[in-house]
């Protein structure tokens, strides 16, 4: 079963193909088939290398396949060749299955669009270049994948291409996180000349022998993959592209800007941990850029006005967390934390969609309220959501993934007070922004009413999310709550176990989900008391200066559009200005003086015969003359 | 006798086009295929047959053919095949035909006598990569050039006159440097052995120490950095680029850039060993500027052949910096850019071509909501689009890719200098496909997409992207042998003269050199 | 003595039909100048193969001789086109190949 391995990313590959071969003469149904069922067929396979793949695994812990070599020169060999582990595997279950889900609520969500197999034809290549990031077995192929997820993000945020500010949020993604990748690449090619090798395993065991922990050379190989890492995952400072990526039909802000793409910077770092654990410093900015992301996009978050940029911002908060924890050492909840995001940020995604989708494509939340009872699934689901995102404890995997990055944060050698307290406030404005949109969409009057409900095909996916956004968690109970730990049990022959400073016991960790569970629920009860009442406080305060200057500035991502605007892209536009070019010129004037020289003496050329028979005349006298001397 | 058939089949075809002309109304197209079509099947012939060439004992070359010429003045007609040119050649005749099938629509007066030059051109070009007798290889370097000026200069567009002169002047100027290079070594190989030779074993031989040897490296440095073009000696390219007729347009970007790149891999860099040791950190700075200059200026465009013939520059900035990096794999990378890029521009000159067909005009001012109107030829300029930037996947990767890994080791700082041009190529060729393509439409003057033959040639050309960028191997293992003894020929700067600049070193030595102010 | 008698006769018909190719306008004058200055050359040669005893003198003579036939049957020519197309023998009229 194993071996079926290398179907997984042909199928969706294939589909792609296909579709965009022969996509113009499908049927819509034909499309949605061709579309849905590679992605659906990859899930099953996926089911039964994952079981085949467990069924042996304590004794078994990777499989190995390689397809053909790719590169085979000079010194460097690098094949196309796959590395199934733990958390490939779990990488792979993630993008197989909610990118099936997604597949199918696309199948409804997209069907008044004219470029429907365009759109199946992107996504299907979009999950082939995931697959091939997450099941790389050398730096190389993942970058084909990190680069290829990267284009289908560029064309999928674009879909819609007769927008020019589509288009221009679809560049601005795509040449962010080209700078990320650039760096990445510098990475690679250290890598390369240090240790002639891109294996990811073999690259870190080399490293390891080769490099002191702390080493100038590996502090700076770990700060260009943090730089590639930082632009994929949208944290800062290459953050601002993820807000304006909404430009996208939301099925791809679900896949893509949510559960996937955007958490591949967190896969590199726990892939490359190895090397990570060799540059400490490195360790702790990511830490600290996890934390700072965090908590700037709870903020933003606060006061965005569009239901999808509440949500890109909350996405950005949610992988803030990941950062954190992969920095703090905690790289299983990393990971898990990982898991419950995917899940209940494409739940909320697509039921925001659903909600878009029912308005007309609305996404203004002052113009909407009231929505309970009109959307009453989409409501629930999106409650659930909601609930797990904030973290609402024992009933939702959020609270689970988040508790454990919490407490690691208190816990782990490597961590500080100060991180885990900013950490603290973020689960708060978490709760706040989140019940934000709940109030604010679900609550209140109503100010648009739907046309229509969501159907088959797109509550199916909602349900099931909403299924995995509850009981996800349930893989890893805390020591004080049932103590479960098959999640870490199933990572630990990939990542590390998290250290922890002597003497947290359990009374510690107690004390500690009392905080995060009651900084939780305060941000809800915030919300409630803010958004809730029909004459708003959340009104008033932003109408006071204060509150209007913040919500400014907050609103467009902490001035770093502007910033970036004033010092990279205007600089850029007068370099690239139209005009002449300056060397070109130079030798157009040598030209220039070539003619002009010409022109005089062409003045001589009179056109009188008698004029030239009287200049050879003199000519010859002269001649005549300096021989005579 | 093959290598003679090869440069003969194109360039007896041409008179036989010129005729053509009279019997029908495509006989001159398809004499030019037929003739490509042999060329193409006999390179395909011997590149299969290669590695039995390799054991057979011809020294470095797979195939020599050696006639006496003059020999008084030590001149001969000497060809020689080695897996660069092989490869080369196979591009050459791909890239003709191509040249051929881009111009089936856009060329309808003298078509005979187009083809007929495209002939000679191609024929040119083919006996530039075969001939090792110096002489000789200047003669077909000549042979070239004045079909490619009447290629412009008389089916060009608007500015043709100016641009074909600029064209002719740059490159008769480089080639006066080439000559007297290669006669300045002549006489030298007469002073050194009582007889003048321009064979290119004899030459090889001198192993020049002196300050001449390095003088005539750059004669025969700049000789060939015209054609590439690395600036500054670029500024006939994109006037000539955007006047030339879509067909001579891929055969400029596509061939004759990669004739200045082949002269400096088989003269230049082997011929000069110590010259260039010293010379190479200055090419490979020049590499470098013709990367980000030439992508600048790519973003300043508004006329679409102008931005892909600038982007070109910016590639080609990527094999110079590969080709005197001194790496084998850095070589390797540059040879595959060679590649990669000719076909990459060749099918972006096509549609840029295609676009100018339908919409009289190349300025993406006017242009805007393409791709509803023309999808085949939007889906197209997305995919070459991409090619161009050097998404993984696709043959300009591998180029670009292994350049970087192979200069890294020997010019660290240039080549992460030189990485800053793959985030400027996003940025061009996205605001290629964001002018041209995506964005409202402009009122629709469009009569039709690409026809189904066009748009096939296209196809073509991208499954052989993605085919080597996916699977390099047979470009690769055909062109190893020859870096591999280029690299012992000219070792790598860094281990000659001067001392490298050690970026990051083994670890070991490099905490001991920072502990140690 | 009678070598530069001749060499002065052969000086002053040259200038002579150097002037008269200066001056005339009428291309016809202009040819017969320049027969003229072609005889003074001959004469020159004459003079100087009588002066050294040597035939090449001579020689050159019929050359120029020769030389100067052809030039008046392609002159002639020359000048029956120019009248056919500008209706005049002015050669100031004919400026069209003007810089």
């Amino acid at each position: 079963m194993l071996r079926l391995l290398s179907l997984i990313p042909t199928l969706p590959l294939a589909g792609f193909l296909v579709l965009a071969l022969f996509g113009g003469r499908f049927s819509r149904r034909q499309i949605a088939w061709v579309g849905c069922g590679s992605i659906g067929t990859a899930a099953l396979i996926t089911a039964l290398v994952g079981a085949d793949f467990l069924r042996v695994f304590p004794d078994r812990t990777s499989y190995h396949q390689t397809l053909w070599t790719w590169i085979d020169t000079s010194g460097m060999t690098v094949g196309v060749s796959w590395y199934l582990d733990a958390l490939s595997l779990l990488m792979v279950a993630v993008v197989t299955g909610i990118g099936f889900l997604i597949h199918l609520y696309s199948v409804e969500y997209m069907s008044g669009d004219d470029g429907y197999a365009r759109f199946f034809a992107y996504m299907n290549l979009f999950v082939t270049a995931m697959l091939t990031l997450v099941l790389a077995d050398n730096l190389l192929l993942l970058y084909l994948g990190w680069e290829g997820v990267g284009l289908c993000s560029y064309l999928l945020i674009g879909f819609w291409y007769r927008e020019p500010e589509y288009g221009a949020a679809a560049q601005k993604a795509f040449i962010v996180t080209r700078i990320g990748d650039t760096a990445f690449a510098v990475g690679l090619f250290i890598l390369f000349t240090q240790l002639k090798s891109l294996s990811i395993q073999q690259v870190q065991t080399l490293a390891a022998d080769a490099w002191p922990v702390g080493s100038n050379v590996a502090v700076i190989v770990a700060v260009l993959l943090l730089a590639g890492a930082v632009g994929k995952s949208a944290q800062l400072p290459l953050q601002v592209w993820l807000p304006d990526a909404m430009a996208g039909p939301t099925p791809v802000s679900a896949l893509i800007h949510a559960a996937t793409m955007v958490t591949a910077g967190v896969y590199l770092i726990a892939r490359m941990h190895q090397l990570f654990a060799l540059a400490p410093t490195v360790l702790e900015a990511v830490a600290v850029i996890g934390l700072l992301t965090l908590l700037l996009a709870a903020c933003s978050a606060l006061v965005q006005r569009d239901i999808k940029r509440v949500l890109a911002y909350s996405t950005m908060s949610q992988i803030g967390y990941m950062f954190l924890a992969l920095g703090v050492g905690a790289w299983s909840a990393a990971l898990f934390h990982f898991l419950t995001h995917s899940c209940f940020k494409a739940l909320l995604f697509l039921a925001a969609g659903s909600v878009i989708h029912s308005l007309g494509h609305e996404q203004d939340i002052f113009r909407m309220g009231g929505l309970r009872r009109q959307l009453p699934l989409t409501f629930w689901t999106f409650l659930i959501g909601a609930a797990a995102m904030s973290g609402v404890p024992f009933i939702t995997s959020g609270f689970y993934s988040k508790d454990w990055i919490l407490w690691s944060a208190w816990s782990s050698p490597l961590s500080h007070r100060w991180i885990w307290f900013g950490a603290l406030l973020g689960t708060l404005l978490t709760g706040l922004y989140s019940f934000r949109l709940i109030f604010r969409v679900f609550f209140g009057e109503v100010r648009t009413s739907p046309n229509g409900t969501p159907g088959v095909a797109m509550l199916v996916p909602l349900v099931v999310l909403a299924f995995f956004a509850v009981t996800v968690g349930f893989l890893e109970l805390p020591r004080t709550l049932g103590d479960l730990s098959l999640f870490s049990q199933y990572l630990s022959h990939v990542l590390p176990p998290i250290e922890t400073i002597p003497g947290m016991d359990e009374s510690v960790e107690a004390l500690v989900q009392i905080a995060v569970t009651c900084s939780a629920l305060l941000g809800m009860g915030l919300a409630a008391v803010l958004f809730l009442p029909r004459a708003s406080v959340a009104d008033r305060l932003a109408g006071t200066s204060l509150g209007r200057t913040l919500a400014a500035f907050w609103q467009g991502g902490w001035g770093f559009d502007r910033m970036y605007d004033g010092v990279l892209v205007r600089p850029w536009l007068h370099l690239t200005r139209e005009s002449g070019e300056l060397l070109d010129r130079g030798y157009e004037s040598l030209g220039v003086a070539a003619e002009s020289f010409h022109v005089w003496l062409s003045r001589t050329q009179t056109g009188h015969v008698r004029w030239y028979a009287a200049t050879v005349a003199v000519g010859a006298l002269v001649l005549l003359g300096l021989f005579a001397m | 006798m093959v290598l003679w058939l090869l440069i003969l089949i194109p360039l007896l075809a041409a008179p036989l086009a010129w005729m053509g002309q009279q019997w029908s109304r495509h006989a001159a197209r398809w004499i030019a295929i037929g003739a490509l079509s042999i060329d193409l099947l006999l390179a395909f012939l011997l590149w299969s047959q290669g590695h039995r060439f390799q054991n057979s004992g011809h020294g470095s070359w797979l195939l020599e053919s050696h006639t006496s010429w003059i020999p008084l003045w030590g001149i001969s007609l000497h060809l020689g095949l080695d897996g660069l040119s092989l490869v080369l050649i196979l591009l050459t005749a791909f890239l003709g035909l191509i040249a051929i099938a881009a111009s089936w629509t856009e060329i309808q007066v003298r078509v005979g006598f187009f083809h007929c030059n495209v002939l000679l051109a191609l024929g040119g070009v083919i006996g530039v990569f075969l001939a090792i007798d110096l002489f000789l290889f200047f003669f077909f370097w000549e042979v070239m050039l004045v079909p490619m000026y009447l290629l412009i200069a008389v089916w060009g567009h608007e500015q043709r006159r100016h641009a074909s002169f600029k064209f002719f002047l740059f490159t008769q100027a480089g080639s006066l440097l080439l000559l007297v290079g290669i006669i300045a070594l002549a006489l030298l190989h007469q002073q050194v052995s009582g007889r003048p030779s321009f064979d290119y074993a004899d030459l090889m031989g001198l192993a020049l120490k002196n300050e001449m040897g390095w003088w005539l490296m750059l004669a025969f440095f700049i000789g060939f950095a015209v054609k590439l073009p690395a600036p500054p000696f670029h500024a006939w390219l994109p006037d000539t680029y955007t006047a030339a007729p879509t067909g001579a347009s891929v055969i400029l970007a596509g061939l004759l850039a990669k004739t200045g790149a082949y002269g400096l891999l088989r003269f230049t860099i082997p011929l000069f060993p110590d010259a260039i040791s010293e010379f190479a950190p200055i090419a490979m700075g020049l590499g470098v500027i013709s990367i980000l200059y030439g992508a600048v200026l790519a973003c300043a465009q508004t006329d679409i052949k102008r931005l892909v013939a600038y982007s070109s520059i910016s590639h080609m900035g990527f094999f110079l910096l590969g080709a005197f990096a001194g790496t084998e794999l850095a070589l390797q990378g540059a040879v595959m850019q060679l590649v990669a890029h000719g076909l990459s521009i060749g099918a972006l000159f096509m549609l840029a071509g295609a676009l100018q067909e339908r919409l009289h005009t190349r300025d993406m001012r006017q242009m805007g909501g393409l791709w509803g109107a023309v999808p085949r030829v939007a889906s197209m300029a997305m995919f070459f689009a991409l090619a161009s930037l050097g998404l993984p996947g696709l043959a300009n990767f591998i180029g670009e890719f292994l350049v970087l890994f192979g200069s890294f080791a020997s010019q660290p700082f240039l080549t992460i200098l030189a990485s800053i041009g793959m985030v400027m190529a996003v940025i061009y060729s996205l605001a290629m496909m964001q002018r041209a393509f995506f964005g409202r439409q402009h009122e629709i003057r469009i009569e039709a997409d690409l026809s189904n033959s066009a748009f096939g040639t296209l196809l073509l050309i991208a499954a052989l992207q993605v085919l080597l960028g996916l699977y390099p191997r047979p470009v690769l293992s055909t062109t190893m042998p020859v870096m591999g003894t280029l690299v012992r020929l000219a070792p790598p700067s860094s281990h000659l003269t001067r001392p490298p600049v050690k970026f990051l070193p083994s670890s070991n030595s490099f905490t001991s050199h920072v502990s140690a102010p | 003595m009678l070598t530069t008698h001749a060499l002065v006769l052969a000086i002053m018909l040259f200038c002579l039909g150097l002037v008269g190719l200066l001056s005339r306008r009428n291309i016809l004058y202009m040819l017969l100048s320049l027969e003229i200055m072609l005889n003074a050359a001959s004469l020159a040669f004459i003079a100087g193969g009588s002066r050294w005893g040597q035939a090449d003198g001579e020689i050159m003579f019929l050359f120029i001789l020769t030389l100067a036939a052809a030039e008046v049957s392609v002159a002639l020519g020359i000048v029956l086109q120019l009248s056919y197309r500008f209706q005049t023998l002015d050669a100031d009229a004919f400026n069209e190949m003007k810089g």
